[in-house]
């Protein structure tokens, strides 16, 4: 493993998962040997060149990467500005970035000898990729959803279904993500000789934010290696929608220390910011609690009652964000903004016509900003859109919106 | 009040009645503002006198992930009709007025804490008349949050020990562990199914080996007859989803409660304190 310098921005978290006052481990005492010892496990998996060689053989081989860095030269050359390339986790199998970070903690879960997975789902889209490694490895697979997402995301329903997966629909608080998490929780607590709980963002306690982190990494790895062979330089700037924040940490790490890459991170302003309860923008509309075992920014009424918040995309509305984005926000490093429900359907529609790619209405939102800000940038802009996911599981939803049903 | 003699504190004094009486004790847990604030204090009221020792004031959070669905819906009830954290303590302080001798301990989750400020919640818990905290997601890697300042500002600092809490660990769970020791007995959430009574009475044993604090059990006890059976050995007996229930069951169709409610949870303290006195007979 490469020594990181001692001002290195990459050395996150502390021992007890601290990434300034962020992260921790906030959890029921049941839980906490539990969480010590999936540290440990993992500690020595990353040590471990055979799990290191599995990993990258099913990265290879089942999900097909690495992903393309794809110019996409008719976006660019729409807007005028700033050189456009995708960084395209679309067309991983099961279609988006969850699988990178399934994997690795399914390779995990089998080396401490659990068999039976659980996992939480917004959109579907973690949950799909959990219920495909499960039927791949042959493990039991509980998927906890929130029922307003069950409806919105049917055909991810139907998808984790036919991989075997039960599907639970949550019916508590708010029965959107945030709820499904709660209801895992409370599965783990319950079950603790034989369960994994298979996190999907890089969110909740120590560890899970760090690995899950390490395991979307190869998101910016392959990204730097790829630009470096395309333009023989890093890119200038990479954008990256968050909603836990995987995908983005995932591109953003490796650039942490390379000052000369701007780093932007998109939320979901929903409605809008000035929106009571009406968007997902964590940093942006929220300040520092504690919840789901970690402490960062939160959505959250005076109280401390954490609210729903809300977005177009079942995939960023949650009403945290992981704590390693929250320190980032706070040192200055990742610049964050945000983009509305509107704006991130028009992104949609502009991506589908222009480039022949539907992308999933999470990357809409961080194209939405690049929309924005790739024609105030020169020509020789390299400028990065994480594109996460694929849209076929929105399609509905956005028809609806655009009133085409 | 506790000037000077900090060291005898209402729980201590209160086990030590107890132990007198050759009986373990009975705590009781209710919601406050469940189902609305002058319902529930009319039932914290009423539960000294129906045999509850001690009693557990749960502060409401949205998002209890400890929590099975009897005490989730009571907070969501308790939020809905308004009850916040000053709300609470303002409960607590009502309570004191009439009650100057049971023990008040505070069960909740972290946030609202965090959010209200750790020393402002602090000094005016302890104005208010809490004598202890419980706070499921602060474990004692997180010891510097709350425990610390709480032992620091007089307040007893009451952690949750579990099946999971193996040998090993015990001793750093118990390290700032004030009050009594509150021993979870099975795996899982509250209002969970039946523990098994001869593991819980080893678990009892395996702690009391690690520490003199007197060891309360809950999770999962729904009768006097469970509580009766968990007294023969544990210190002190928790009850809590079972008499959300009873509550829960004199509600309307509006979630509103009336006199019944404060008598279906009376009826059933009274229950389990002559459970628990009738154990070791």
């Amino acid at each position: 493993m490469t020594v990181l310098p001692s001002n290195s921005l990459r050395q996150g978290p502390d021992e007890r998962g601290h990434f300034g006052i962020f992260g921790g481990r906030f959890v029921a005492e049941t839980l906490m040997p539990l969480i010590l010892a999936l540290e440990e496990a993992y500690e020595a998996a990353r040590r471990d060149p055979a799990y290191h060689a599995e990993l990258g053989n099913l990265l290879t081989h089942y999900v097909g990467r690495p992903s393309p860095l794809y110019f996409a030269e008719r976006m660019t050359e729409h807007l005028g500005g700033a050189k456009i390339y995708f960084k395209r986790e679309e067309l991983n199998h099961t279609g988006a970035h969850k699988i990178n970070n399934v994997l690795g903690q399914i390779l995990l879960a089998r080396r401490m000898g659990k068999s039976r997975i659980i996992a939480e789902t917004g959109a579907g889209q973690h949950g799909v990729a959990t219920a495909t490694a499960c039927a791949r490895f042959g493990l039991e697979c509980i998927v906890y959803m929130g029922a307003v997402d069950v409806e919105r995301q049917k055909p991810n329903v139907f998808r984790m279904e036919m991989l075997g997966a039960k599907v639970v629909p949550v019916q508590s608080g708010a029965r959107t993500l945030k709820d499904a998490m709660n209801e895992a929780l409370r599965d783990w607590v319950t079950n603790v000789d034989n369960t994994f709980y298979c996190i999907g963002t890089a969110a909740g306690p120590h560890p899970y934010p760090a690995m899950v982190r390490d395991f979307q990494c190869i998101i910016g790895e392959e990204t730097r290696e790829q630009m470096l062979n395309l333009e023989g330089r890093l890119p200038d700037s990479a954008f990256a929608c968050i909603g836990g924040g995987s995908n983005a940490i995932g591109l953003f790490h490796p650039f942490l220390d390379e000052p000369s890459v701007e780093l932007y991170g998109v939320e979901a302003a929903g409605h809008g910011l000035e929106v009571e309860n009406g968007h997902a923008a964590s940093l942006a509309g929220g300040r520092p609690g504690v919840l789901h075992g970690n402490r960062t920014y939160l959505l959250m009424d005076d109280d401390g009652q954490i609210l729903e918040g809300h977005s177009i995309s079942a995939g960023l509305d949650y009403p945290g964000i992981g704590p390693e984005h929250a320190w980032l926000k706070e040192n200055g490093r990742v610049t964050y903004l945000s983009a509305t429900d509107k704006e991130a359907l028009d992104a949609f529609q502009l991506c589908a016509r222009l480039e022949g790619i539907i992308p999933a209405l999470e990357p809409a939102h961080a194209l939405a900003r690049i929309i924005e800000i790739a024609p105030k940038k020169s020509r020789d802009h390299l400028m990065v859109l994480g594109l996460s996911g694929r849209g076929d599981k929105d399609i509905f939803a956005v028809a609806e919106h655009l009133g085409g049903m | 009040m506790i000037t000077g003699k900090a060291m005898t504190s209402r729980i201590e004094t209160r086990f030590a009645q107890c132990r007198a009486q050759q009986r373990a004790a009975l705590v009781t847990f209710i919601m406050a503002g469940d189902p609305d604030a002058a319902i529930s204090l009319d039932i914290l009221k009423a539960l000294p006198k129906s045999g509850a020792d001690l009693i557990e004031v749960g502060m409401p959070f949205s998002d209890p992930m400890a929590d099975g669905p009897a005490i989730q819906a009571a907070g969501l009830r308790a939020m809905h009709a308004g009850m916040t954290l000053n709300g609470v303590l303002r409960q607590v302080g009502e309570f004191r007025r009439h009650d100057a001798d049971t023990p008040i301990v505070l069960m909740g989750y972290y946030n609202p804490i965090y959010v209200h400020g750790v020393e402002k919640f602090l000094i005016e818990a302890k104005a208010a008349g809490v004598d202890g905290l419980i706070v499921v997601d602060l474990p004692p890697e997180e010891d510097e949050e709350l425990c610390l300042p709480a032992l620091r500002a007089g307040l007893n600092f009451i952690r949750l020990a579990t099946p999971t809490t193996d040998d090993n660990r015990l001793p750093a769970v118990l390290a700032n562990t004030s009050g009594f020791v509150y021993y979870v007995s099975v795996t899982g959430v509250t209002g969970a199914s039946r523990p098994d009574y001869s593991k819980v009475a080893t678990a009892v044993r395996r702690i009391k080996a690690h520490t003199p604090l007197p060891v309360a059990v809950g999770f999962g006890v729904k009768d006097a007859a469970a509580a009766a059976e968990i007294a023969l050995n544990a210190d002190a007996v928790v009850v809590g989803s079972a008499i959300i229930d009873a509550l829960a069951r004199t509600l309307d169709s509006d979630k509103r409660g009336g006199p019944a409610t404060v008598a279906a949870v009376s009826k059933l303290v009274t229950e389990l304190a002559a459970g628990v006195a009738s154990a070791r007979r």
